[in-house]
């Protein structure tokens, strides 16, 4: 765990607006990369002890990235990102929503508009994430799709993922 | 009916009602003021923030006033530092992953 890597979270309540700043220690290419490939998004994007499963990844304006996030019950939440607007390794923008498995929207809850700010300074890259969502009630619901327990062990989880990935990496 | 905080401040008005009530206790008629809505539609709205228990009500005289319950309130900064530990732990995930990616790279 690198604790010298910046991280702002700030919540705008009055305009439902999240906007999350983290840096990390890879260089543009890789983190873009990260972000934006259904192999390695696959990898990170869910927090422990849930995991993500993409099911189709169209990475282009107009296109969609369709997965699950799936808990050690098999509970499985589908969601979908919208991709808007791309200008590689610069931002991407987009609509997140939930949906089904055959990535049908669920109309209940809406959205939350994403853009994804990138940019490199010294072999570190920093994003810059800005979240719109439309009532406060949506970002509630994210909790309630099940995140709740995947954060209450925290660390003890991280620490088992830092181990898996020191193995695989042998 | 108990309802969900998140449902409370879900509304506008309802937010704008929290904001007024925080400074200072109102009565429903001085709320309403504020407001184009009737003033059935603010008691609406008043009724719903006591059920959630983000407001409070006290009889002066023959006036109602409300005011806010700073106590409860704080669940919802509670509730969004929770929604950054989910961060966290995506971010330490992908930081993991970066370190993997340029062991193997080497």
């Amino acid at each position: 765990m690198n604790n010298n890597l910046l991280f702002d979270f700030t919540v705008d309540k009055e305009n439902k607006t999240i906007y999350v700043k983290r840096e990390f220690d890879g260089d543009l290419g890789l983190v873009w990369q990260a972000w934006t490939t259904p192999e390695m998004l696959d990898q990170w994007w869910a927090p422990q002890p849930y995991r993500n499963k993409t099911k189709s990844m169209d990475f282009r304006e107009g296109g969609a990235w369709h997965y699950a996030m799936i808990s050690p019950e098999n509970e499985t939440h589908w969601a979908r990102f919208d991709y808007e607007k791309i200008a590689t390794e610069r931002s991407y923008s987009g609509l997140d929503a939930f949906c089904d498995e055959q990535g049908n929207i669920n109309t209940d809850f809406s959205r939350m508009h994403w853009k994804n700010d990138f940019s490199e300074v010294a072999a570190r890259t920093t994003v810059s994430i800005t979240i719109v969502a439309d009532t406060l009630e949506t970002l509630e619901k994210i909790i309630a799709m099940g995140f709740r327990e995947g954060f209450t062990m925290g660390m003890d989880q991280l620490d088992g993922l830092l181990t898996t990935l020191k193995m695989q990496a042998r | 009916m108990r309802r969900d905080i998140f449902q409370a401040i879900a509304d506008p008005t309802r937010r704008a009602i929290i904001t007024l009530i925080a400074l200072q206790a109102m009565t429903p008629n001085a709320i309403a003021e504020h407001f184009d809505t009737s003033r059935q539609a603010v008691s609406k709205h008043l009724r719903i923030l006591t059920e959630c228990e983000l407001v409070h009500k006290h009889h002066q005289g023959r006036e109602i006033y409300y005011s806010l319950e700073i106590k409860r309130m704080k669940e919802i900064d509670k509730w969004l530092e929770q929604f950054r530990k989910i961060w966290e732990t995506r971010f330490h995930q992908l930081d993991n992953l970066l370190t993997t990616i340029k062991k193997q790279k080497k």
